[in-house]
């Protein structure tokens, strides 16, 4: 039950904020402040969890050895069944989700000003859809989170968006719901197919674990899921709907994005994807890493050349996420942990850069980097916090992304040294251009006659919490290693168990 | 006849007497409320009938069969006809005219189409279709003295006409092939008929022609957004709803028990059509600024992807999960489109000019919440976003496409989709933007609100909690 009243508390408490909004326009704010707190500490309190729960590795087959599991039927007419389950990846999901969430409500305190009420039920209900997402086993319900949590998403674009919210919202939706389509399309094919073997309709991720569809339909099957979670992640070529919907997006809007929801693409090809179609993403591996590749040095340039901030932080997003998919389909543990790593770096990091960035529109009411300078003259808080927040990007060592992207290309080494080569490129485009954004916004002359706020406690305050989970898990990523080590040793057990029992192709060996 | 034959078909028997005593009512005194009023009770002792009526199981007679499947669909069609009631009562309060003889056509329609669930026989499918056509006509042209609506009702007449003469002489043929007109038996002789081949297939395609026109499957389709514009709002939704939803009834049963799978023409001729349906009224429909015709090519899309059940019904060799799937579709297309008439319905209730401009609902989430959200929630569930009838119907599409492996019709299923998304959203934004003018004071038509909540709450229920009806539809054949 921990797990639905998970996703409860935030659809109520996105209800409760939107009728607050009648009492007085700021109590929205409070009350989803509040909401995702107490759905994190509720968390917390009820599950109760201790190292050694963490540290069993779960059978991928048998939800009762996960962390939490919950199932109750819902259609028999199809072997549909409402059921979440949680191990140690989703586990580290779910609090990054309902952290950023906070953190998003902070971001969003000023800068929304009219309709709070439904702005806040929104954000909610976002967050309870990717929580959805990142619990539900169950086929069917995954992909109904998966379409659902769009619906919020889009009105927090189209409604409180910039100048181009219309275009950016629609582009958004239609990216992300063609995608899912195909992946609708490949979940039913899946599931039929292993009706005609099994005599029954299951949707359940633990019943088509086995499933002995092979040959060329498993092949497309595999892209229908890999398409839509590509399209989310955001992959080279399919990226182009995230520099939109991340400029246009309001602050929070944009955090949510960058944080969570793209990480529910990379989430998507780690849980379903490749254990899902082994032999199939074996095969299909060399293609996704080199479009992996291909898009860490794509996002990277396009960054280059951007004088929008929020466009240029955009695009490094399609960079840095590039990782994922590298880190994924490299596909052993080492690389599968930089991922992970790198989806809650990432999330902290571009978080916080949209934040400055929907903050220096506040002041300056332009996103463009050439009509701003100097702004460290200013605003000196702001200044030093986008410094740190720069540099974490590049890769500074000490810093969480540092340990994430070296993890992901010393695994990736060993597959394919070519990637790794290609990718570590980033580390020097990355950095020119990140360095140049701090040189044309905070450095330089500061401009005459120009009066800003700096950042006040309730910024800074939000900024403390990702600059000290950036330090801690760049110093000491120990425990979420800890916490990620037994999902990704069950996965990759049955990935190999899976290969092994059909070891006649011969890509094999590719992910020994 | 039997006593148990005319206890079977007493939801029919029910309806005329009504019809007869409204007449009889509107003779002795004009009042529309207590028109309107007579419609409801009328319309409820109908559906109160039909309990009655199953008390003696399924009978199959030589033009009627009353089984499990017609009452089905006559609940449906019954439940329109009474939602199509309470929205024109609201719709024509504040228009002048005599409006009572509005209902009568009403009921009359709602008959025909009574007619056409229970047909198994082409004598009670041509009667049903023509009451319920030449109902429409009138309905269409009735309470405006514009001229869009006389357009809308001759365009209609003339072509719908035309098409009823074509099914006719399709029917025709086939009775010169095959010797019956009943549908049951028309199936058993058609294997055997094989020297009659080039009749057949000349009656096939005529009666699909004929039947394709009421259904505006493309290319039969144009006259669909004149007619639906032209129409006042309760009369283009009961169009688009029971008009549509009974003629795909009674196609679905000829298709099942004269046993047309047999014939792969055929089944390749419906599967061209959808393809075309499907891509042709969802790129149409991209550019409309009238919500109306929007809606009219959105219909003319969803029937093309209805008619891949069909087909895939036919590839499986007449399986009963394309029928399930079929009806599931119908009742999610319904109630969904019905919805969306409702709420434009209500909002046009001022007696003022009908709110078919997508910019007339420029603004609508702050002046008018609940309806902006009952319409969000039906565009949706049109787009076929989760937790709506909507999906479910296309997961069963899907489902269905699927068990026959049909991939050119189901990628032009997603293609279709992806297109739909870009017009039922955009209205959603219009919604969404900041009003313009300050809104004016209205009467709230509390009527119409309710009809239109309770079809949105059904098409969330549907949407949610689909077993019971799954459980109901998965076995009719």
């Amino acid at each position: 039950m921990i797990l639905v009243n998970l996703i409860l508390i935030l659809l109520v408490g996105g209800v409760i904020a939107w009728i607050s909004e009648r009492q007085h326009p700021n109590l929205p704010r409070w009350i989803a402040l509040l909401v995702i707190l107490f759905d994190l500490g509720y968390f917390f309190a009820v599950a109760d969890l201790s190292w050694s729960q963490i540290a069993v590795v779960p059978n991928p087959y048998d939800a009762t050895t996960w962390l939490f599991h919950y199932k109750a039927e819902w259609i028999p007419r199809f072997g549909i069944s409402f059921e979440l389950a949680m191990d140690g990846l989703s586990l580290l999901m779910v609090v990054l989700t309902l952290v950023l969430g906070a953190i998003s409500v902070s971001s969003s305190w000023t800068d929304i000003k009219q309709r709070t009420g439904f702005f806040e039920a929104n954000l909610l209900w976002t967050l309870a859809g990717v929580i959805g997402v990142f619990l539900a086993l169950d086929l069917f319900l995954f992909f109904l989170f998966w379409e659902v949590m769009l619906v919020p998403m889009y009105l927090m674009i189209a409604i409180w968006g910039h100048e181009g919210r219309s275009y950016a919202s629609m582009k958004f939706f239609i990216f992300t719901q063609v995608s899912g389509l195909m992946m609708l399309f490949a979940i039913l094919a899946l599931v039929v197919l292993n009706q005609h073997n099994t005599g029954v309709y299951s949707f359940s991720y633990f019943d088509l674990l086995g499933h002995n569809v092979g040959g060329d339909i498993a092949y497309w099957l595999m892209l229908g899921f890999f398409i839509a979670f590509f399209v989310k992640l955001p992959g080279f070529p399919v990226h182009t709907w995230l520099p939109d919907a991340h400029t246009q997006a309001p602050t929070a809007g944009s955090v949510i994005l960058a944080g969570i929801l793209l990480k529910t693409g990379a989430y998507g090809l780690i849980r379903f994807v490749v254990p899902l179609f082994p032999n199939e993403a074996m095969a299909f591996s060399p293609i996704a890493l080199a479009l992996g590749a291909a898009g860490v040095i794509y996002g990277a340039i396009l960054a280059f050349g951007q004088d929008d901030f929020k466009r240029m932080v955009a695009y490094s997003s399609v960079s840095h996420m590039g990782f994922v998919l590298l880190g994924v389909f490299a596909w052993n543990t080492l690389a599968l942990q930089g991922a992970v790593m790198q989806m809650i770096a990432h999330g902290l990091s571009t978080a916080a850069l949209f934040m400055i960035a929907g903050s220096l529109q506040e002041r300056l009411h332009t996103r463009d980097m050439s009509k701003m300078g100097g702004l460290w003259h200013n605003m000196p808080r702001m200044g030093a916090v986008a410094m740190f927040f720069m540099l974490a990007s590049v890769g500074l060592p000490g810093l969480g992304n540092f340990v994430a992207e070296f993890m992901v290309l010393i695994g990736l080494f060993k597959v394919a040294p070519w990637a790794a080569v290609v990718s570590a490129l980033v580390l020097i485009v990355g950095a020119i251009y990140l360095l140049i954004m701090m040189q044309r916004t905070f450095q330089g002359k500061p401009k005459e006659g120009l009066r800003l706020s700096d950042y006040g406690g309730r910024e800074m305050l939000t900024m403390a919490v990702m600059i000290v989970g950036l330090v801690w898990l760049g110093l000491y990523p120990q425990p979420v290693l800890d916490t990620a080590q037994p999902v990704l040793d069950s996965l990759t057990r049955l990935v190999v168990e899976v290969s092994a029992a059909a070891s006649t192709t011969d890509i094999a060996g590719a992910f020994q | 006849m039997s006593m148990i034959e005319l206890q079977a078909i007493l939801p029919i028997i029910v309806l005329t007497v009504v019809i007869v005593l409204l007449m009889l009512v509107i003779a002795f005194r004009r009042a529309h409320g207590l028109t309107a009023g007579f419609t409801v009770a009328g319309l409820l002792c109908t559906l109160l009938s039909i309990p009655v009526a199953m008390a003696v199981g399924e009978q199959t007679m030589s033009l009627l069969s009353v089984d499990r499947y017609g009452i089905f669909f006559t609940v449906l069609l019954l439940g329109v006809a009474l939602a199509s009631t309470l929205l024109s009562w609201e719709y024509l309060r504040h228009r002048s005219g005599r409006n009572e003889e509005f209902y009568l056509l009403l009921l009359l329609a709602t008959l025909g189409a009574l007619v056409l669930a229970f047909a198994n026989h082409v004598v009670s499918l041509l009667l049903g279709m023509e009451l319920l056509g030449v109902s429409l006509y009138a309905l269409i042209s009735y309470p405006e003295k514009g001229k869009l609506p006389l357009e809308a009702a001759i365009k209609y007449l003339v072509l719908s006409g035309c098409a009823s003469a074509i099914l006719l002489f399709g029917f025709a043929l086939l009775y010169a092939a095959l010797g019956s007109m009943s549908f049951v038996e028309m199936g058993e002789r058609l294997s055997a008929a094989a020297d009659n081949q080039v009749l057949i297939l000349a009656g096939t395609a005529l009666v699909l022609t004929g039947v394709g026109f009421k259904l505006s499957v493309v290319p039969f389709h144009m006259w669909t957004p004149d007619v639906y514009q032209g129409a006042p709002l309760p009369v283009a939704g009961f169009l688009a709803t029971a008009s549509k939803g009974a003629i795909f009834a009674v196609l679905l049963r000829f298709f099942m028990e004269a046993q047309l799978h047999q014939y792969n023409t055929l089944l390749v001729t419906l599967g061209i059509l959808a393809v075309a349906s499907m891509l042709v009224g969802n790129l149409l429909a991209l550019q409309q600024q009238n919500i109306k015709r929007l809606l009219a090519y959105s219909s003319i899309a969803h029937f093309g992807y209805l008619l891949i059940t069909l087909v895939a019904g036919g590839v499986l060799g007449g399986s009963n999960f394309a029928v399930e799937a079929a009806s599931y579709y119908v009742v999610a297309y319904v109630v969904t489109t019905l919805a969306a008439f409702a709420v434009l319905s209500v909002l046009s209730s001022d007696g003022e000019d009908e709110k078919q401009w997508v910019a007339d609902l420029t603004g609508l989430f702050w002046r008018r919440p609940l309806l902006a959200g009952l319409m969000t929630l039906a565009l949706l569930s049109l787009a076929g976003i989760p937790l709506t009838a909507g999906f479910i119907g296309k997961f069963y599409v899907f489902a269905s496409g699927i068990e026959g492996a049909l991939w050119i019709l189901l990628g032009a299923l997603v293609l279709g989709s992806a297109v739909g998304i870009y017009y039922y959203l955009r209205v959603i934004y219009v919604m969404t933007l900041p009003e313009e003018n300050k809104a004016t004071e209205y009467a709230i038509p509390w009527l119409g609100e309710t009809v239109a909540v309770l079809l949105a709450v059904l098409v969330v229920w549907l949407g949610v909690f689909p077993q019971p009806l799954m459980a109901y539809i998965g076995e009719f054949f």
